[in-house]
């Protein structure tokens, strides 16, 4: 199960207004590489794994990604803070004011509403594992994509962050897949259901 | 210390036992990895036992207590 800590994994100060990110945010927000598709995916896979290794580190990253969805949301609503209704219309974000007003919604920003197709689980551990190891990397560009569009640096320094946290989830992703495959090789265990 | 800095630290020693707890989960027979994620585990929950007692609770589900008021429901939350 899962306990909540009343603090952000990571700070996230926004010092002033910024529309035109808020709406990029969204991207990580409910975009098919963001952090709510890393976290159910990985929540979601770890019941069909059969290595502990496994089990533990797609529960502890998706845990993970679902404190860094909580930045995320986070950031876009600090970036809408104090927005005149001139300024929405001007940054294009009439749309989504009238379905959400100054809300977040797990979308990207593009305004496709966030869909389980934006995970997977074919339930073998080595598809799955391909899978995650792909998604980091997704998420990994998509971040550099925010970073350099980013005109603000306190939006951009923890989007850094989570940057670098995807690359050490990659890393970790590697780890669990030599183990699952050199435990093929020497169980031959093809039965798994 | 104060609510803020007392945040701070329990970030910090927070994500220093997030990262070696993935590597743990890849790295089991690590012996020194987990020696030093026992030493901050022990630092990091004496850290948060003093915010909860200090500054109100920063955990729920019964694993704070709320001394002479419901303090939970308090502002500020993380995202404001």
């Amino acid at each position: 199960m899962w306990i909540y800590e009343k603090r952000l994994i990571y700070p996230v100060n926004i010092e002033k207004p910024n529309i035109y990110m808020a709406k990029l945010l969204l991207a990580q927000y409910g975009g098919p590489n963001s952090e709510l598709s890393a976290g159910v995916n990985y929540l979601n896979q770890r019941y069909s794994m059969p290595n502990d290794v496994v089990k533990a580190i797609l529960t502890d990253i998706g845990t993970e990604e679902l404190a860094h969805w909580e930045m995320l949301g986070t950031m876009i609503r600090q970036c809408l803070r104090g927005a005149s209704m001139q300024e929405i219309k001007q940054s294009g974000l009439s749309e989504w004011y009238v379905s959400h007003r100054c809300g977040t919604f797990p979308s990207s920003q593009s305004g496709e509403p966030w869909t389980a197709a934006y995970t997977g689980c074919t339930g073998d551990p080595v598809a799955d594992l391909t899978n995650d190891l792909a998604a980091e990397q997704q998420a990994r560009a998509t971040y550099e994509g925010l970073i350099r569009v980013s005109d603000d640096p306190t939006v951009t320094d923890p989007l850094e962050f989570l940057r670098e946290r995807e690359i050490v989830h990659f890393q970790r992703f590697g780890e669990a897949l030599d183990i699952v495959q050199s435990d093929l090789k020497s169980n031959d265990n093809r039965n798994c259901n | 210390m104060s609510n803020n800095s007392l945040i701070k630290e329990i970030s910090e020693v927070g994500f220093i036992c997030t990262d070696l707890n993935l590597y743990l989960d890849t790295h089991p027979q690590d012996m020194a990895a987990r020696s030093d994620y026992n030493f901050f585990a022990g630092q990091l929950r004496a850290l948060k036992d003093r915010y909860n007692m200090e500054c109100g609770p920063l955990e729920n589900f019964g694993n704070a207590i709320n001394k002479d008021r419901w303090q939970w429901n308090d502002s500020p939350w993380p995202w404001e």
